[in-house]
């Protein structure tokens, strides 16, 4: 089951050429760029690895797609995306966020039904990846 | 998805679309002397316009390689040069964004194991989508010690260099002997740099019309015995050591301005005018040291040359 996390996750998956373009908008709006990942792909999850610092002082995305490229060859079994953070005063907030590298196989998650007092059900769900121990996820 | 290809190009209007003629312009009008570099540059221009109609029709494929290496004595241009060929290569479309990052070794090269690598790729990302600039690129290769960390900061350089060939392009600078011996030493670089550009020294005319131009960019200027004392300068300078040609100019007149300041000061009695205040006589300058038999002489009596320094 392909995660739809972030955006463009409905289309198909980006190349190295449209993550630039997409990069270079957001540094074009003076936004720093930076590139995480992670294993865990619930998504509450919200903060992933960061790989390196985010890029305040680059003016071409050419080094995002090379950082990219590099967290892949670390981490080309995990996911892996590309954030644009907005620092000006009331944003102070993510503004762009895409998933850039998937795992091969994504299995997929389930639904946990607990049963509380009464007939009470919460509902909750759990990636499959989740039962393997961090970093032995995705194989 | 892709345009039909034309069957002609137009050589002439894609100089005028393209900017370059711009370029050249100013290049022609700003730098004083130069001829082989602005023909070279010329040269490399032509080319470059050439290769993207060929592009065009498509009869040529991949980027060319780019990276060059400017090679002159110290105050010769070759940063000015640089900025002006990131902006030549802006505008031809060669690079995205044509900014100049100007490095040396300390910016590239770590302190201790594992702080070279990411040090090197932090400069080569902000130089991407324009020029990286490596001053005095020599020092990055320290043959007499194998643990230096230089070593790791070149293949970095090297790797980059070829990959992201259409990202940025490296150009590299200093003296003509010692980058000879890089080379010679890293036949790695010498096969992926394409362009060698050696930058001639200015004779002593360019250098009083360079100073000229200095000073009328500040606003100052010299009066007619000014002139002449500056033209029996820099010969006069040329022949001590350290001189690095603009460059001693520049430092020679930015002291000329401190004598002016101070000589006014101590001299003005009532209001003076924006004449005197931007004329700068010969006075300021005679009384430089260079006259006096350079900085020998300030040597023996004790005073370390701070401007010598800064050279």
């Amino acid at each position: 089951m392909k995660l739809r996390q972030g955006q463009f996750s409905f289309l198909p998956d980006l190349t190295d050429d449209d993550i630039r373009v997409q990069a270079q908008y957001a540094i074009d709006n003076g936004w720093a760029v930076s590139v995480e990942y992670t294993d865990d792909p619930h998504p509450r999850n919200t903060y992933w690895e960061m790989w390196g610092h985010p890029m305040f002082d680059n003016p071409d995305a050419a080094a995002v797609v090379f950082e990219v490229n590099e967290c892949r060859k670390e981490h080309g079994g995990t996911y892996i995306r590309v954030i644009a953070f907005d620092s000006s005063p009331g944003w102070e907030s993510i503004r762009m966020s895409f998933i850039v590298n998937r795992p091969a196989d994504e299995p997929g998650f389930r639904v946990v039904r607990q049963e509380g007092e009464g007939r009470l059900v919460r509902y909750t769900i759990e990636s499959y990846a989740m039962r393997e121990p961090e970093g032995a996820r995705y194989a | 998805m892709e345009e039909p290809r034309p069957t002609h190009v137009d050589l002439a209007a894609a100089f005028e679309d393209s900017g370059v003629r711009e370029v050249l312009e100013e290049l022609d009008r700003t730098l004083i002397g130069l001829a082989p570099v602005k023909s070279r540059i010329r040269e490399t221009a032509a080319l470059l316009l050439v290769d993207q109609a060929r592009r065009r029709m498509g009869l040529a494929t991949g980027a060319p390689t780019l990276h060059m290496s400017f090679t002159g004595n110290p105050g010769t241009g070759k940063t000015t040069v640089a900025l002006k060929m990131a902006d030549l290569l802006h505008r031809l479309g060669y690079v995205r964004k044509g900014h100049l990052v100007t490095v040396t070794r300390d910016d590239l090269v770590g302190q201790y194991i594992g702080h070279t690598a990411p040090k090197t790729k932090e400069v080569l990302k902000k130089a991407m989508g324009g020029a990286l600039f490596i001053d005095e690129a020599y020092y990055l290769y320290r043959p007499e010690n194998e643990r230096d960390y230089g070593q790791e900061a070149i293949e970095i350089l090297l790797q980059v260099m070829e990959n992201n060939r259409d990202d940025l392009v490296v150009i590299l600078a200093g003296y003509a002997d010692r980058m000879d011996r890089f080379f010679a030493s890293n036949p790695g670089f010498r096969s992926r740099i394409a362009h060698h550009i050696e930058f001639p020294d200015y004779g002593d005319a360019e250098l009083l019309t360079i100073a000229e131009r200095m000073l009328d960019q500040q606003n100052y200027r010299l009066d007619e015995a000014a002139r002449r004392a500056m033209s029996e300068y820099i010969p006069a300078r040329r022949g001590q050591p350290h001189f690095a040609n603009a460059r001693s100019i520049r430092n020679a007149l930015d002291r000329a301005r401190l004598r002016q300041a101070n000589r006014l000061f101590n001299e003005a009695r009532g209001p003076i005018d924006a004449d005197t205040l931007s004329t700068i006589t010969e006075a300021d300058l005679r009384s430089s040291r260079v006259f006096r038999g350079g900085l020998d002489v300030d040597r023996a009596t004790g005073q370390a040359g701070a401007s010598q320094a800064a050279e």
